[in-house]
């Protein structure tokens, strides 16, 4: 167990394309970590370098409060589970998970007391003679995690560990990964391009975008105050819906009607000197069918008709997707997570609007319907920085 | 349905016999030559219509014959052995490393491996007379490893391509040295890979007629393949064919029992379970 500081390390690749760009993050002791970003963010990279797969070109990454750059990857004692398990073929259940003890040099009676506890823990036991060839994908993440926990690593790096297994099982593991984690207590420094697992795994959140951290923070922090429009679209499935808007005197101008502001959102777009066009955001949920909000509540938003065309029940919720008139959002972060979600592909989808009402919503399809948005918590972009002119502290 | 898969097996089953009838007919025809008497040799019949183990026993009784047996084998063994050690380093450090001149390298070996040897024959031969080692078995074994490097550095490069890199990161990351994380994961995993190669240069060595010839006068390093040409029968007037037959026979027997003795280690496959599947 450790504490893991990354000093403005980066990566440069001698063709001088640069990877990952002066990285600043202190992983607590114990602490459970998620890097996060699209693919090509630098965030295996970043993973890489502290495993000491990859060097470090510049900055410095100390654990327990000593430079590692230069140890090899066998003597900073850390454990690595890869997107592909990683699992030695040949050898068996057994073997893999021993493999690091026995590299070691532990004795026989601790090597096999420590594996029989690894795989009781990960409900290995009945496998443990059985070559990889012959488990499910399931069975392989599991024994990836085993050989990971065996040794009793200062901290785990896992890259993807999850991305090859199908949905349901994927929500399984990521649950008993966190049982894993928080049973161990390890450090854990996790990458995924998962959503669900950022939010749901981590301590805290990460967010890389070309090489550069663009957030750290909470996953529910993240979540509600995204510094930047790449954060904001990228935390949140689904995600939030961006309006072009324009400020005057005090009122918001978009597709979506006149609203006016709130104290608390003029005063920090004041503060941060919003420009006079911004970019809205707005989380699905914070729309509801209007028919259903009280008399009281309307006040503190602003409502408007949509068309619905397409309208997805869920039984708990349900999913009203609808078009409005106007301009499309657009900057250079909202360009790239659509490319990064193939979205930029489906036509007309920038413009689409997804807002989540209330199981008790009378709303159809193709009908015209008034909506409403809560107004106190709409958030402000600057279009060409991309940065949240509403962010609070 | 069911007609159209006989229809489809007897297909296929002529199809197979035909191709195995074409390779296995002269093998067979040798075989038959071997195991017959000399009166019957120009019978036309494919099978014997005497039984002898004259042949075999004429060979054997031959100083010639057993002394270049030895021969082919120690040089063999030898080249293949060399062969296969550098061509593992060198096929390893082409699908692994990035290393300067590594296009060079390989483009190189295949410059070798497509050379025409017969036009190396002659300069060989001067050279080696020049540098005392024609007519040794060094003098053999050189310019068989030479053209068995290639092919080695060739097949090996396919089988370590094979293998995920991913295993070796995990291996570094569990606390292998490099040396251990190739002795441990990488070795066992490419075995397959050299023994197939082991077979492939040890066919090529054995087999070679052209140097073999051409760099030896002697049974001091002849290998079999040019001892057979060599073959004249007790008289000048005898008909050696009975002879010769038995002894291509008997050159056959080690590839046979080489092939035989690694099939069991070239199993496809191996790597599957190490990575998603």
């Amino acid at each position: 167990m450790a504490e893991i500081v990354l000093d403005k390390v980066s990566k440069q690749y001698p063709d001088g394309a640069l990877a990952v760009s002066e990285v600043d993050i202190t992983i607590a002791d114990g602490e459970f970590i998620i890097l996060v970003g699209p693919s090509g963010c630098g965030k295996s990279t970043t993973l890489n370098m502290v495993a000491g797969l990859e060097d470090i070109s510049s900055g410095e990454l100390r654990i327990d409060g000593q430079r590692v750059n230069e140890k090899a990857p066998k003597d900073r004692d850390i454990a690595m589970v890869f997107q592909s398990y990683a699992l030695y073929p040949h050898m068996s259940v057994r073997e893999n998970m021993a493999f690091p003890l026995r590299l070691a040099k532990v004795d026989d009676a601790t090597v096999n007391a420590k594996v029989e506890e690894a795989a009781q823990i990960l409900d290995l036991t009945a496998h443990l003679d059985r070559k990889p060839a012959n488990l499910s994908g399931g069975q392989r993440q599991r024994v990836a995690m085993g050989r990971a926990i065996v040794r009793n690593p200062k901290a785990f790096l896992m890259d993807e560990p999850l991305s090859n297994l199908d949905a349901k099982l994927r929500g399984q593991m990521r649950t008993s990964v966190s049982k894993i984690q928080k049973q161990l207590g390890t450090t854990t420094l996790y990458v995924t391009h998962d959503q669900t697992e950022a939010m749901t795994l981590g301590d805290r959140v990460v967010v890389l975008r070309a090489g550069y951290v663009q957030q750290i923070g909470s996953p529910q922090f993240l979540y509600d105050n995204p510094a930047n429009l790449f954060v904001a679209g990228f935390i949140g499935s689904p995600s939030m819906n961006f309006v072009p808007a324009t400020l005057e005197n005090g009122e918001l101008h978009s597709a979506l009607g006149t609203t006016p502001l709130t104290d608390r959102i003029r005063r920090l777009a004041e503060a941060e000197n919003a420009p006079r066009e911004v970019i809205l955001g707005i989380r699905p949920e914070h729309f509801e069918d209007a028919a259903l909000v009280e008399a009281g509540q309307r006040t503190t938003g602003s409502t408007f008709t949509a068309h619905i065309d397409v309208l997805e029940s869920m039984g708990s919720e349900k999913f009203a997707h609808f078009t409005m008139e106007g301009d499309v959002a657009t900057s250079a972060e909202l360009a790239e997570l659509a490319a990064d979600s193939g979205s930029a592909d489906v036509p007309g989808a920038d413009s689409l609007i997804v807002a989540r009402l209330s199981a008790e919503s009378r709303t159809r399809e193709n009908a015209d319907v008034e909506l409403w948005f809560d107004a106190d918590k709409i958030k402000l972009f600057d279009p060409a920085s991309g940065k949240n002119v509403t962010y609070e502290d | 349905m069911a007609t159209a898969t006989t229809g489809r097996k007897v297909t296929w089953g002529v199809l197979d016999l035909l191709v195995i009838a074409f390779a296995l007919i002269p093998v067979l025809w040798i075989l038959s030559l071997s195991f017959k008497t000399k009166d019957t040799l120009t019978d036309g019949s494919f099978w014997p219509q005497q039984w002898t183990l004259k042949n075999y026993a004429d060979i054997f009784q031959t100083s010639e014959f057993l002394r270049a047996l030895v021969n082919s084998i120690g040089i063999a063994i030898i080249s293949t052995l060399i062969a296969v050690v550098f061509g593992t380093m060198a096929a390893y450090a082409i699908a692994r490393l990035e290393f300067p001149g590594k296009r060079l390298l390989v483009g190189l070996s295949l410059l070798i491996a497509m050379f025409p040897q017969v036009s190396l024959v002659t300069p060989l031969f001067n050279i080696e007379r020049g540098l005392g080692l024609f007519d040794t078995w060094p003098g053999l074994i050189l310019p068989y490893i030479t053209f068995a490097l290639p092919l080695s550095i060739y097949t090996l490069s396919a089988f370590f391509r094979e293998i995920p890199w991913e295993l070796e990161k995990a291996a570094k990351m569990d606390g292998a040295t490099p040396a251990q994380a190739f002795r441990k994961v990488i070795a066992p995993l490419a075995a397959p890979g050299v023994f197939t190669t082991a077979i492939l240069v040890f066919i090529l060595c054995w087999n070679d007629f052209l140097f073999a010839i051409s760099l030896t006068s002697t049974t001091a390093s002849r290998t079999v393949p040019a001892a057979l040409s060599f073959f004249t029968g007790s008289s000048q007037f005898e008909d050696p064919t009975g002879q010769v037959s038995a002894a291509a026979v008997v050159i056959t027997i080690p590839i046979i029992i080489f092939v035989l003795f690694f099939q069991r280690r070239i199993v496809a496959g191996l790597t599957s379970g190490a990575v998603k599947g």
